[in-house]
């Protein structure tokens, strides 16, 4: 069984991105850089397998600039077997990245794409699913347990409330939630190795797919800030001032 | 043109997410459908139908939609789609689970999380887990948007829309096998006016369960948790506030031994008033705080409970 597993190289999540004065973005000049913790619990989902037995090639790709060959050489150390890197240096829309993941797919032919439920610098929560549906495979998205048996994968999924469970036919996509897994640290042996293996470069021109945006960005701001209130000495004032003052008991 | 909303229900209530994702839509256009997708919801519908500037209700009913079956929903509301100016949808766990479908489907570029709608064409998101806003254009045909309930008033009752039934789409390669609700006879996390929340400090689920649950029973609130909390197996997944878990905006929100991660302040920081006990001073959930309280939660608690008598 093949699996393949996007990943997207995002600002570290321990960074606190900050909104560039003209308002024209978030500036990452100078940012930690790290793979998206949710597609990091991906690739050690589908190694794995590849552990188990049930994989038998793990093929890592990326949409982004030329440094995005570094989070894919991380994916490799976690045990993946090689890499695509589609070069783009202006940022792709969710849409547009759904689309090249598709005909990556129609490419690679795997029998399951794993990948994080949403990517920490946009928050949309949209890639997954919209690859879904233009392959026409069944989705399972936020995952927390992946089981495979033959042709069938059943997944427990996190929903409002509580769990669910649901079993969908292979090929399909499966989004990684928090609790699936916790990603191994790669070791040095791995790291090393991982020089050695395949990273082919493309482009989006590539694969034939029109990826100008269709939102037009009209400015990043920052929050309004919450300024920090009073301390109080003890319980009772915290009550009697949440009763009198602020008014919400 | 038209809007179409898509209700957040289990079947039997419609959630209150819809109301306010109702208020999203007015803003948008005069001219305000609901789409109810269940089995056996004839209620829902008919709480639907009640909710104040709606044109008319569209129940689709169906095995695989009124299991949230994400594949089966999509299809039907792609298939109403062509209707409308706008699809709007709760941004919730089942709301962000077919909406992207649909916007793939229509080739639209989806917007999520809305918190303002600044004209018809025009959204604010949070992007980086709240910590800018960005403020997108579109120009597709039909906008697909996720509207962040907490950012929009309910809208009110006092409504008297027609309800048109209709079949809902199936689904093929994909089967509901079962699902383990949460019991609780607390308020919802998203939908409470108080949630008392803990963190690391608690050092264990009994502890966790000792301190917090107490708390929030006596003043009728939901109970949530940092992600430290929960990764660390004090709270179940579902308690989780922040980036990674529920975003909510109480009346009241109480973070007891909770230093205040980016990411945690991320899922709580419009709530209007908060409350921080942490006897860590330099914690920066203290930067946030309305009323800060530097003290142990192990004596701060149990003086709470009294002082609350």
């Amino acid at each position: 069984m093949k699996v393949l597993v996007p990943v997207k190289r995002v600002i570290d999540y321990n960074v606190k991105a900050r909104v560039k004065p003209d308002q024209s973005g978030v500036d990452l000049a100078n940012v930690k850089m790290s793979m998206n913790p949710f597609c990091e619990i991906a690739v050690e989902e589908a190694v794995r397998l590849k552990e188990k037995g049930v994989a038998t090639e793990v093929v890592i790709v990326s949409i982004g600039p030329a440094q995005a060959q570094e989070t894919i050489r991380t994916a490799l150390a976690m045990g993946g077997d090689r890499g695509i890197l589609i070069q783009s240096d202006t940022d792709v829309e969710p849409l547009a990245v759904a689309k090249l993941l598709a005909a990556v797919a129609a490419e690679e032919k795997p029998d399951l794409v794993l990948m994080g439920k949403q990517a920490i610098d946009g928050d949309n929560n949209a890639v997954g699913q919209m690859l879904s549906q233009l392959l026409g495979w069944p989705q399972a998205t936020y995952a927390s347990k992946v089981e495979i048996a033959g042709s069938k994968a059943s997944v427990t999924r996190e929903v409002d409330g509580g769990l669910q469970t649901i079993e969908v036919d292979l090929p399909a996509v499966v989004t990684a939630d928090l609790r699936l897994n916790e990603p191994r640290y790669a070791s040095l042996p791995n790291i090393m190795k991982a020089k050695k293996k395949e990273i082919a470069t493309k482009t989006t021109a590539d694969y034939g797919v029109d990826t100008a945006p269709r939102l037009k960005v009209l400015k990043v701001t920052e929050p309004a800030k919450r300024s920090a209130g009073v301390k109080v000495e003890n319980a009772a004032e915290l009550v009697a001032k949440l009763k009198t003052e602020a008014g919400v008991l | 043109m038209a809007v179409l909303v898509v209700a957040d229900n289990d079947n039997a209530h419609l959630r209150d997410t819809t109301h306010k994702t109702v208020t999203a839509a007015k803003a948008l256009s005069g001219e305000v459908d609901i789409l109810v997708l269940g089995q056996g919801a004839d209620a829902v519908a008919a709480s639907a139908a009640k909710i104040e500037g709606v044109r008319k209700v569209i129940y689709a009913e169906g095995a695989d939609v009124g299991h949230g079956v994400a594949e089966a929903i999509s299809e039907t509301v792609s298939g109403l789609a062509g209707g409308y100016d706008a699809v709007l949808i709760p941004a919730t766990a089942s709301g962000k689970n077919f909406a992207p479908r649909i916007a793939a489907k229509l080739d639209a570029s989806p917007i999520s999380d809305v918190i303002e709608v600044v004209s018809a064409d025009t959204f604010v998101r949070p992007i980086y887990a709240g910590n800018a806003l960005e403020t997108v254009q579109t120009s597709d045909k039909t906008k697909v948007l996720t509207v962040r309930p907490t950012a929009f008033k309910a809208a009110g009752e006092g409504g008297s829309a027609s309800v048109e039934k209709t079949a809902g789409a199936s689904a093929t390669g994909v089967r509901f096998v079962s699902e383990e609700m949460v019991k609780s006879d607390r308020p919802e996390l998203t939908a409470a006016k108080i949630v008392v929340s803990g963190g690391r400090a608690m050092g264990s689920a009994e502890e966790f369960q000792k301190v917090i649950e107490p708390l929030a029973d006596k003043l009728g609130a939901a109970v949530g948790a940092s992600r430290a909390a929960v990764d660390a197996g004090y709270a179940p997944n579902d308690y989780q506030v922040g980036q990674t878990g529920k975003v909510v905006a109480p009346g009241l929100y109480i973070a007891i031994g909770i230093s205040g991660a980016i990411q945690h302040l991320a899922g709580m920081k419009d709530s209007k008033v908060i409350v921080a006990i942490n006897k860590d001073a330099d914690a920066p959930i203290f930067q946030v705080a309305d009323y800060g309280l530097v003290a142990d939660y192990k004596t701060a608690v149990p003086e709470l409970m009294a002082a609350l008598g």
